[in-house]
Order: structure tokens, then C-alpha cells, then sequence
């Protein structure tokens, strides 16, 4: 393989890998502190497509004003979700979680059908970061797949701030260990879930919206992730944010590659590494918290 | 722990009003029929995992999806099968991938279990999308219906009507059977609580694992009853929307009641004919799916023991009453999570 | 049956945590006809040696021997099925089934039969009479029908240790059956305990200090994973280390 085509699938795994790390992280937030498996968070990122695609003409076109848009909706959305409908799912057994969260995958995908329909639906580049940038002789690299990269990483490494520098960070990991301490200190848990909860929504929807110009914009498009995202919880280890960090950039390394060397079989090569990784360690590279 | 009177008169009544109503019923409500019983011997596979043994499972379309291309990949391309070979192929065929998919994903807990078998259901579906082996999202046609010599002809459907029964009722008593047995009560224990069952000198992963092979077995025959009935197989059998609904149908019916899984097979297909239904909801029929999620979500939110626990609740609701049986086992529940 | 032989004991076992050092060359033997008490403060690592005694948890260093052999590495249901039973501080009773149903079921653990799908475990021989055992020996007879989920929290730990003793056991692990008993219930607990150390060596970990010092033949005093006394109760109670680093504080 050419030196500068294999730079150029190198970043577009580490582009993709950086963005399964977004979702998968709301993911990894809601399981580790408020103890719900939400399958309904592919259809986050599905939302976050779509409001890519329908909110640029609200938007006049411009990306970045659709992007702020979209944000606030999400964080919105999230807080509301979480008073009207999480907060009830709390207490309940694993099973009635998987099966909520799934009766609302329905829900969403049919109001998704009846406000915007069931085509797939393309979103231009923003013109700002349309250009490309050369690559060795003859090839070259699209910026605003450098773009996503970049968003995701600072994204990555503003969250392992807030994680281990700061206030906020310290009550999330204290109160995923351990919730009444948290409530005898006096901290508002209500609230705290409510932050964390929409702080998992607004990464997922992020990640649909900066994706939508890459992938375009379909249906099922948030089941496809979610599942992906699950292997890449399982790999890293469930409730470490750093095992999802390497495992989703495996992930991406793995999927990417596996397309351009082993096509026929590209679609099962992550679950393959998944069975591997099972029967090297059960519990996934890295323990929770870490 | 002796066979509740009650609940066999219950069951044998289901199984003779099934017996009977081909003489009521038109082809098209015998095919509906013949496909419910179909989705019931499919959920009662899943009970056994879940309401018997505690796992729950996200994969079972899984191996229903590979009996069902197992019976038509392995029937001959211009001649009919002898079911004699295909339907143990099938089942086998089921069973094995159940083996790799219960020897790893068991070896996890809790979530974890229910992501990895969602996942490997997954990787079976790209298998089958993906590769030349599956035929793409087209799926496949099987031409000639597999029968057993020339006098039994599956093609004619009050005949696979009462073969398929045959099936449902033998599932249903291998089941109860099994659940009286060693090994079902050791699944019992692991479910109530397995530390004690580690304790007691119970190496619980080969029960589990036994569990969950005979489980994909039993989902594999489903899958080629299905391919009888309708000749063909795509790769939405192996998709993650009919696991769901097959959970769905299992804690619609009651978790952890045989009859349970019964019950909701037939209350989620005829839940779900309600709402893809134009003659009740016009055009808007095509967004059956709204419908459904939202009574998923309200059943599980309101009636989380199931259509069997309907009768209590309804007791509850009118009459502030409840039967001493019943509060005891509702201390016991409690004392469990204290 | 020999009194005073040993039948469990760990060697030199040590447990660390990443830095934190759980339990620091502990060694403890269980002889027949014993009852040894294990006490020490909270944090004082008597969970974790259990949970290392029984299987639970392998041990960075150290050996286990059960009955002559080394069991260092074999599992907690391999350990079970060889003589060994343990008791948790929480009930672990299957609260739905019988009394009788919770004994035969861990009696079952005896026949390990997965694959065997077909027979009515009602009519299983070996368990039912091993299961009878137990409910006699914990003087349960009286409730064997009914469900478990209703009973005392006294009769739940007595079905605890009857759940153990239907398994055949030679050694008892058991931690702490008198957590949150009555006077009278625990009066009941010591005449059983007392009853089966004949047979059995028992070990046990436990809060009540009374109790403890009432029946124990020998107690084991942990601090911070180190074990300072292991001694007859009238010794250790005069024992000087005792009283600083335990006694002492109440």
C-alpha cells in the first residue's frame, strides 16, 4: 500500500474512531453514573443528523450557526427527557430499561418519519472547510474530515478535564460510586443526572450533526452506532472513559482498515475483535472509573 | 413445586382452541395463526433464558435467522429436502452458533451480556447481508417445500398448521419438563441468586451455558417452521427489531411463566396487526411503529409482571385487595433486594 | 472422625489491592470439633480472608489446604463440592421455594448433571435425604413446607446454615450469623453452633463480642490485615496487644 494512502485511512480511522468515542462516551456517562442502559442513544445521534439537514435552512445555510442551534435543542431535549421520562427508569431492572429505551427507538424514528420523511438526505460541507489539503504527490485530504477529528479531540480532552479537574467532575465520579454520599454532602443528585444526562445527549447529537456532511443523513443510521458503540464499551471495559477512548479508536483503526484490505468481510471484523477480546479478558482493557 | 391444575386446564385450553379454530378460521387467519405459533415457540425459547435462567438475551433473532438459512442453504436447489435431515440440521445449526455465542458473552455479567449478544446477533446479520453466502438484502427463495416422503406435503397449510402446533405443544412440554428437572432448577437458582448456588458447589457456567445452547436450538426449529411457511429468508430475521419484539412479547405475557411467553406471542402479533391496521388508522397505519412503542413503553411502565399479573392488578386497583399467596410472595420479593 | 484434626487452613496468605495491602501473611487453621472466631475492626480484612478461604477470591500469595490438599487454585463450587460450606453476612435463601426446596437445591450441588434435562428433581434420592439432614441438624423440621420468604430473619439464618449443611460440609465458613438477631434468636444460634462443632470445624466472623467470647474455643484477633493474637477467649482477653489495638477502643 501507498505511503499516502495509508496516511489517508489512517486518519479517516482515527476520524471515525474520535467520533464513535463521542457517542459512545454519552453512553459510558449515562450507564456509569445513573445506572441506565439507554438503547435509545443511537437515535440521539440520529436526531443530531437529521437537525443537520433540517435546521440549515432556519440556519440560512450556515453550518456553524446550525451547529449552536442544534446544540441548545439537544441540551434541551436531554434535560426535558430525563424529567419526563429517564428519571422514572432509575429503579427498575435492567430488563424493563432495554425494553423503554427500545419502545422509545420506535417513537423517535417515526416522529423523525413523520416531520422529515424516510429519504436519505445529503448535508454540503460548509464552504469554510471545503477545501482539501495535499497529501504526498498526487493525493490529498479533505479539511473538514480534519475538522471533525479536531472537534472531537478537543471534545476528548476537555471532558478528561472536567472529569479529573474540576468540581463537577469529582461529584459525576463520586456519585457513580456512590450516591448517598453524594446526597449526605449536600449536592443536588436530581440535578446532577439531569447536567450529566443532557451533557450524554448534546455529545451524541454533536457527533450526528459534524458526521451528517461525511455520512449523509438516513434512517436506522443511530442503530448502526449504537451497536458499534456497544462493542466499543465492551472492549474498553464498561464505565472507563479511557478504555472507550481506545477502544473506539481501535475500532476505527480495525472497521477502516478491514474495508480496504478485507472488503467481503469488513462488516464482521469488530465483532470479531470483540469475541477476541471476551476471550483474552472478559471485563475489557480497563476498569471502570479509570 | 407439583403441576398446578389450574395452569394445565389454562394451557390445554390454549392448545385445543388452536387445535380447533382451523374450522372457523379462512386461509389468511391460518396463516396469521400458523406464523403466531411460530413467534410463541420463538419466545418460549427466550423465556427459557430470561424468565427462567436470568440472561437476558438481545440476540435471539440470531438463531432463529440461521435455522432459517440453514434450512434453505442446505435443501438441494431442485428437489425437496427430507425434513428428517434438514429440521436436526437446522436445529444444530442454531444450536452451534449458540455455542460460540453462550461460551463468550457468558463470560460476562449484567449489561455487558446483554450488549454482547446483541452484538454477536449483529455480526450474524452482516454475515448473512454482506457476504455471497446470504444473498445479499434480497434474501434467498426456497423453491421446493421440504416434506417427508409424499405423505406428509407442508405446502398444504392446515397441514404445516398442525405440524407447527405439534411443534409449539412439544416445545412447551420439553420446556416444562426441563424447568422440573436438575438442570432447571439449577437455573432457577442462578437466576434467584447465584452466589449462593457458587457457594453450594455449583460450577453455574456450564448450566448457563446448556441453557442458552438448548435455548438457540429451540429458536433454530422456529426459524425453519418460518421457511416452511413462507418460502424465503432475508436478513431482517436476524435484525435486532424482532429480538426486541421478542423480549417484548415475554414481558408482555408475564416473565417467568411458560404460559407467559404464549400469551404474549399471540397479545404482541395481534398488537401489532391493531396498528399496522388501515381500516382503524387510514393512512396513518404506516406509522404503526409509533403505536407500538409506546404501548412497549407503557405496558413494561405499568404492567411490569405481564398480562398474567393482569388479574392481581385489576384485584388491586377496584378492591385495595390482595390474596395472602400474593403478599407473601411479594414479602419475598422485597426481602430479596433488601 | 478425628477431633483436633485440620481440616481448612491458610498459610501465609497476603492480599494486595494495587498498593493497599489487605491482608498481610495471615495464617489460620480450622481443626474439627473447633469453633475459631475471627474478630477485628471493620476494615481489618476478615471479608476478605472468607472470601479467600472459600473461593471467592484468589490470594496474591499465600496458600489455602483443605483437607490435606492444596485448593489454592481450584474454584469456590470445587471447594464446595469438597467440604467446604460458607454462610453470608446477607441472606442468600431462594426466598420464592420451600425450605425444603432452598436445602435440596444446594444439596443438588452435589450431582453436577447439566445435561440432564429429563428427570423430576423432586424425586432425586440423594438430595432430598441430604437435604432432610440439613433442616434436622439446624432444628428447621418444623418449617420444612413452607416458603422461605415469610420466615423470622432468625429461622433465614437459621435456613443459611442448614442450606450449608445440606451440602455435606466438614468445614463451616460463617460470617456473621447473628448480624441483626433478638436475644432469643440468638440463644438458638449458639445451641446450633454449639451442637455442630462435634462434627464440623467451624469458622466464624462475627461482631457480637459476648457471643463470641461465650463459645468460641479459639479466637483470632485481626488488625489493619495482620494478625496480633490468635489465642484461647480467658488469653486473649487478658492478652495486652489486644486491649490497646481493639478491646481498648470501646
Amino acid at each position: 500500500m501507498d505511503f499516502s494512502i495509508f496516511l489517508i485511512q489512517l486518519l479517516n480511522a482515527l476520524q471515525y474512531g474520535l467520533l464513535l468515542y463521542l457517542v459512545a462516551m454519552g453512553l459510558t456517562l449515562i450507564f456509569g453514573i445513573m445506572g441506565i442502559i439507554n438503547l435509545a442513544h443511537g437515535s440521539f445521534y440520529m436526531i443530531g443528523a437529521y437537525m443537520a439537514y433540517a435546521l440549515a435552512p432556519l440556519a440560512g445555510g450556515n453550518f456553524f450557526i446550525t451547529l449552536v442551534f442544534g446544540l441548545v435543542l439537544a441540551v434541551i431535549l436531554g434535560y426535558l427527557l430525563e424529567w419526563a421520562f429517564f428519571s422514572f427508569l432509575y429503579e427498575r431492572e435492567h430488563l424493563q430499561q432495554v425494553l423503554m429505551t427500545y419502545g422509545l427507538i420506535l417513537v423517535f424514528e417515526e416522529i423523525r418519519s413523520l416531520l422529515v420523511g424516510d429519504d436519505v438526505h445529503g448535508v454540503p460541507i460548509p464552504a469554510l472547510l471545503s477545501g482539501s489539503i495535499p497529501l504526498g504527490d498526487v493525493m490529498t485530504y479533505p479539511v473538514y474530515r480534519l475538522f471533525v477529528s479536531g472537534v472531537c479531540l478537543l471534545l476528548a480532552l476537555g471532558l478528561y478535564f472536567v472529569f479529573t479537574r474540576t468540581r463537577l467532575g469529582m461529584m459525576i465520579r463520586a456519585g457513580s460510586v456512590n450516591r448517598e454520599m453524594v446526597q449526605s454532602l449536600g449536592i443536588d443528585i436530581q440535578f446532577l443526572y439531569r447536567v450529566v444526562f443532557a451533557a450524554g445527549v448534546a455529545l451524541a447529537v454533536l457527533a450526528g450533526m459534524i458526521a451528517a456532511p461525511i455520512s449523509s443523513v438516513y434512517p436506522g443510521m443511530g442503530n448502526q452506532i449504537l451497536i458499534i458503540c456497544f462493542v466499543v464499551v465492551v472492549i474498553g471495559g464498561i464505565g472507563s472513559i479511557r478504555g472507550a477512548f481506545f477502544a473506539a479508536l481501535l475500532i476505527g483503526l480495525v472497521d477502516t482498515f478491514g474495508k480496504v484490505w478485507l472488503p467481503e468481510a469488513s462488516g464482521v471484523l469488530v465483532y470479531v475483535l470483540m469475541a477476541l477480546i471476551l476471550l483474552w479478558k472478559p471485563s475489557g482493557l480497563f476498569k471502570a472509573g479509570g | 413445586m407439583g403441576i398446578d391444575k389450574g395452569k394445565a386446564v389454562f394451557v390445554g385450553l390454549i392448545f385445543l382452541a388452536l387445535a380447533l379454530y382451523p374450522l372457523v378460521g379462512d386461509s389468511y387467519g391460518i396463516g396469521l395463526i400458523n406464523k403466531v405459533m411460530i413467534y410463541a415457540i420463538l419466545a418460549l425459547s427466550l423465556e427459557l433464558l430470561v424468565g427462567s435462567t436470568g440472561l437476558i438475551c438481545f440476540g435471539q433473532a440470531a438463531f432463529f435467522g440461521i435455522g432459517a438459512y440453514a434450512a434453505v442453504l442446505l435443501s438441494p436447489e431442485d428437489a425437496a429436502a427430507s425434513i428428517w435431515l434438514l429440521l436436526p440440521a437446522c436445529v444444530l445449526a442454531a444450536a452451534l452458533y449458540a455455542l460460540f455465542v453462550g461460551a463468550l458473552s457468558l463470560r460476562t455479567k449484567g449489561v455487558y451480556f446483554i450488549m454482547v449478544t446483541l452484538a454477536f446477533a449483529q455480526m450474524a446479520y452482516y454475515v448473512v447481508h454482506d457476504t455471497a453466502l446470504g444473498g445479499g438484502s434480497d434474501g434467498i427463495y426456497l423453491y421446493y417445500v421440504p416434506g417427508m416422503d409424499t405423505w406428509l406435503d407442508l405446502g398444504k397449510p392446515l397441514i404445516l398448521y398442525f405440524f407447527t402446533l405439534l411443534f409449539l405443544v412439544w416445545t412447551f412440554v420439553f420446556l416444562a419438563i426441563l424447568l422440573r428437572s436438575h438442570l432447571g432448577r439449577a437455573l432457577a437458582g442462578i437466576r434467584i441468586n447465584e452466589q449462593r448456588m457458587l457457594a453450594s458447589g455449583f460450577t453455574t457456567y456450564p448450566y448457563k451455558l446448556a441453557a442458552f445452547v438448548t435455548s438457540g436450538g429451540i429458536a433454530g426449529l422456529a426459524g425453519f417452521l418460518f421457511v416452511v411457511q413462507d418460502g424465503f429468508v432475508n436478513p431482517e430475521m436476524l435484525s435486532w427489531h424482532l429480538s426486541g419484539s421478542l423480549l417484548m412479547m415475554i414481558i408482555l405475557g408475564g416473565l417467568g411463566h411458560l404460559r407467559g411467553a404464549l400469551i404474549g406471542a399471540f397479545a404482541f402479533v395481534f398488537l401489532q396487526e391493531f396498528f399496522k391496521s388501515t381500516a382503524i388508522f387510514g393512512d396513518f397505519a404506516k406509522h404503526w411503529h409509533l403505536g407500538l412503542g409506546l404501548t412497549i413503553i407503557l405496558s413494561v411502565a405499568i404492567l411490569p409482571k405481564g398480562l398474567i399479573g393482569l388479574p392481581e392488578w385489576v384485584q388491586m386497583r377496584l378492591f385495595g385487595y390482595r390474596n395472602p399467596r400474593q403478599v407473601e410472595r411479594a414479602d419475598a420479593r422485597e426481602d430479596r433486594h433488601s | 472422625m478425628n477431633q483436633g484434626e485440620v481440616l481448612l487452613s491458610g498459610q501465609n496468605i497476603t492480599q494486595r489491592w494495587g498498593g493497599l495491602v489487605a491482608l498481610d501473611k495471615v495464617s489460620v487453621e480450622i481443626e474439627r470439633g473447633e469453633l475459631h472466631a475471627v474478630i477485628g475492626t471493620n476494615g481489618a480484612g476478615k471479608s476478605t480472608l472468607i472470601n479467600i478461604l472459600s473461593g471467592e477470591l484468589k490470594p496474591t500469595e499465600g496458600q489455602v489446604t483443605l483437607l490435606d490438599q492444596d485448593v489454592t487454585h481450584w474454584s469456590q463450587p470445587r471447594r464446595a463440592r469438597n467440604g467446604l460450606g460458607r454462610s453470608y453476612q446477607r441472606n442468600t435463601i431462594f426466598p420464592d421455594f420451600s425450605v425444603f426446596e432452598n436445602c435440596r437445591l444446594a444439596a443438588q450441588a452435589q450431582v453436577q448433571r447439566p445435561w440432564v434435562w429429563w428427570n423430576n428433581s423432586q424425586k432425586c434420592q440423594l438430595s432430598s435425604t441430604n437435604a432432610r439432614n440439613g433442616i434436622r441438624l439446624a432444628g428447621l423440621e418444623a418449617f420444612s413446607d413452607q416458603v422461605a420468604g415469610p420466615l423470622s430473619h432468625g429461622q433465614k439464618r437459621q435456613l443459611e446454615v442448614a442450606m450449608c449443611l445440606a451440602t455435606n460440609p466438614q468445614v463451616l465458613l460463617l460470617d456473621e450469623p447473628l448480624a441483626g438477631m433478638g436475644a432469643e434468636e440468638t440463644e438458638r444460634m449458639l445451641a446450633l453452633l454449639g451442637q455442630l462443632k462435634a462434627g464440623h470445624g467451624i469458622l466464624l466472623v462475627e461482631h457480637d463480642m459476648d457471643a463470641v467470647f461465650r463459645i468460641a474455643d479459639r479466637i483470632t484477633v485481626m488488625v489493619n490485615g495482620s494478625v496480633i493474637a490468635s489465642d484461647t477467649p480467658d488469653n486473649i482477653r487478658t492478652n495486652p496487644a489486644v486491649q490497646t489495638a481493639y478491646l481498648g477502643d470501646h
